[in-house]
């Protein structure tokens, strides 16, 4: 009988172990980007950019040409990359610590000017290589290792939601937000990897993909409780789906004399 | 290619281009302005891309990326912009990433002033940014060659795969004086091809990744003496700088850089006519430093004088050239004041007049 093969490692993965944590989502993610970026048959043509965090050595796991950034300026590098070679595609893969903290202005410019990029967002509410700092999305409440109470949102402010910030921009772009934490999940995670990457291919927009993933060494819990966790905590506060659209419809706002609306604070 | 009438600002951008460079990142700040927006006019025309940043950190790290990807990249400049470049110089460094960067040097520290200033020699020669590295820095002091330094620094850059910075200010970025662009020109150096380049991996070449992280001390041990060699490869091959008037027997030599070396070259004239005997050292190449050629022009006189327009920086390097042989006098100017011919001829009349009254006394 012969055989099938119905399952390998993709081909944009390099065939080594990580350095990743037991029970951390990063390993979920870079399969779910190198399957995509197998399936769109750009591997030879695909760039990434490492960001610094705990991804850091991203490099030494996709099977494709790669650079390594200075913290948070990612999507600078990648805007150099992409005017260069226009003809390849250029993904960043970036933490919370290193997108939405240091990298604030790089990541919304490079939005701003719709690079042709792809922004991998990877968001686990908490600075990892480093230890387990409060991250600019950690949420109100939890425990870091630099707010041993809980963040308190008078001094440190609410948690950042990166999707939603970018979708307010007027430069057309994809924007979502996933999650890996459940087969299904994962699944829906790998669909909107595709169609980000599949913007940028088609020369149409800047993507980015924003993906909840888990930090069980830092949270202090155990893998399975960690995505449940996540599932009760990061979901409300962090809802999935996609923000915005090459060619949607700019949010309408209120009318001055209107009604007072409380602000949204959960 | 005929004479043409130029701004410093447009020869340093149109020599780029005559250089090859197709792409420039930069962000505006006064002194420097004119360069990128000759740059984003210009580029276009021959196909090129200018990108205007959201600071400095973001334009340099477009070069970084631009240059891994194998492409001539150019940014400028001025002083607290450079500050803020000094992140993506030293992973440039660290990376070996061929790059020039124009630094037309305003008066500091911090905001500082606007006017021009040469108080960025540390900053430029001694590292900058963090780590164990070097740039090869090129001090022009004529628009014509500023046009041929930045033309040159490419070459240099690709050669030995380490940013380049060419250091200006805004006088030179503001004179208008004749530039002529050959046709026939030739690289400076032998330009190595780029397969480090991160251009998509097709499996010809090992998989291009451009980094400087080193977890491993001995990696990174042999990775900075890797870089050390080629620093000391400069040194040996790279040093270049003019003299003034050390053909006739002098008094004083005079150490200046750029346009201050300009102004000195006029006093040196001013001075013969009364018969004081001054000569002028100019480098041309601030790092490497021109340590030799320092020392054995200063046994021919009796004193040193650096003009600079900073508090002393380069005459910390020209007291390690004479190593105590000669004294060395320091004039300089600063906050955007500059030197005048008649301010440096009265401090080497001075200096003459000193050695005088040691002549009588002794």
């Amino acid at each position: 009988m012969a055989e099938t093969l119905v399952f390998a490692r993709p081909a944009a993965l390099e065939p080594v172990i990580t350095h990743y944590c037991p029970g951390c989502t990063h390993g979920i993610i870079h399969r779910l980007v190198a399957e995509v970026i197998d399936e769109l048959g750009v591997r030879e043509r695909t760039v990434g950019i490492a960001p610094v965090g705990c991804s850091v050595l991203a490099y030494n796991y996709f099977a494709t040409d790669f650079h390594e950034a200075s913290h948070g300026r990612a999507p600078a590098v990648a805007t150099g990359i992409k005017r260069a070679h226009p003809e390849l595609i250029v993904f960043t893969y970036q933490g919370d610590g290193d997108l939405a903290s240091i990298g604030m202005a790089e990541i919304i410019h490079c939005a701003n000017r719709g690079e042709k990029v792809t922004v991998v967002f990877v968001n686990n509410a908490i600075y990892g290589m480093t230890g387990g700092q409060m991250a600019p999305t950690t949420l109100p409440g939890q425990v870091a290792t630099t707010c041993p109470l809980g963040r308190d949102v008078n001094l440190a402010g609410y948690p950042i939601r990166v999707a939603e910030l970018i979708a307010t921009l007027k430069t057309p772009a994809f924007v979502a937000r996933t999650a890996v934490h459940t087969p299904l999940r994962a699944v829906q995670a790998k669909d909107v990897l595709r169609r980000a990457f599949q913007y940028q291919l088609d020369g149409t927009c800047f993507s980015l993909v924003e993906v909840l993933s888990t930090c069980p060494t830092n949270w202090g819990m155990p893998p399975a409780e960690a995505c449940q966790w996540l599932e009760q905590n990061m979901v409300p506060y962090y809802p999935l789906g996609v923000f915005k659209v090459p060619g949607g419809a700019d949010r309408a706002p209120r009318p001055l004399d209107g009604e007072e609306v409380p602000c949204r604070t959960t | 290619m005929a004479k043409k009438l130029m701004k410093g600002s447009e020869a340093i951008g149109e020599a780029a281009i005559q250089a090859g460079c197709r792409l420039f990142f930069g962000y505006p700040i006064t002194p420097q302005n004119e360069i990128p927006e000759y740059m984003s006019h210009r580029l276009p025309q021959v196909g090129g891309t200018f990108v205007q940043a959201e600071s400095e950190v973001a334009a340099s790290n477009m070069l970084y990326g631009a240059a891994g990807s194998g492409e001539r990249v150019l940014t400028s400049s001025s002083s607290p912009g450079i500050s803020l470049m000094m992140e993506a110089i030293s992973y440039m460094a660290g990376a070996e990433l061929p790059a020039v960067i124009v630094n037309i040097v305003r008066a500091g520290p911090g905001l500082g002033g606007i006017l021009p200033s040469q108080g960025d020699y540390f900053q430029a020669t001694k590292g900058g940014g963090h780590g164990d590295y070097r740039l090869l820095v090129l001090a022009p002091w004529s628009v014509q060659e500023a046009a041929d330094l930045v033309q040159d620094a490419f070459d240099l850059a690709d050669f030995y795969r380490n940013p380049v910075m060419v250091l200006g200010d805004g006088l030179i970025g503001q004179m208008m004086e004749p530039v002529e662009f050959r046709a026939d020109r030739v690289p400076c150096k032998p330009l190595p091809p780029k397969p480090w380049a991160s251009t998509g991996w097709r499996g010809d070449r090992a998989k291009a990744i451009i980094n400087s992280l080193f977890l491993d001390p001995e990696v990174l041990e042999q990775h900075n003496r890797k870089l050390k060699a080629k620093y000391d490869a400069m040194v040996r091959d790279e040093v270049r700088y003019a003299t003034y008037g050390t053909d006739r027997p002098y008094d004083v030599l005079i150490v200046a850089f750029g346009t201050v070396a300009r102004v000195v070259s006029t006093a040196i004239d001013d001075l013969g006519e009364e018969g004081v005997r001054a000569a002028l050292l100019r480098p041309i190449t601030l790092f490497p430093f021109p340590y030799d050629a320092v020392r054995q022009a200063a046994r021919k006189a009796k004193a040193v004088l650096v003009v600079e327009l900073s508090c002393g920086q380069m005459v910390e390097d020209v007291q390690l050239a004479v190593a105590g042989t000669r004294p060395v006098r320091f004039h300089g100017r600063q906050g955007g004041m500059l030197v005048t011919p008649e301010e440096a001829a009265e401090v080497v009349r001075g200096m003459v007049g000193a050695f005088q009254k040691e002549v009588r006394r002794g």
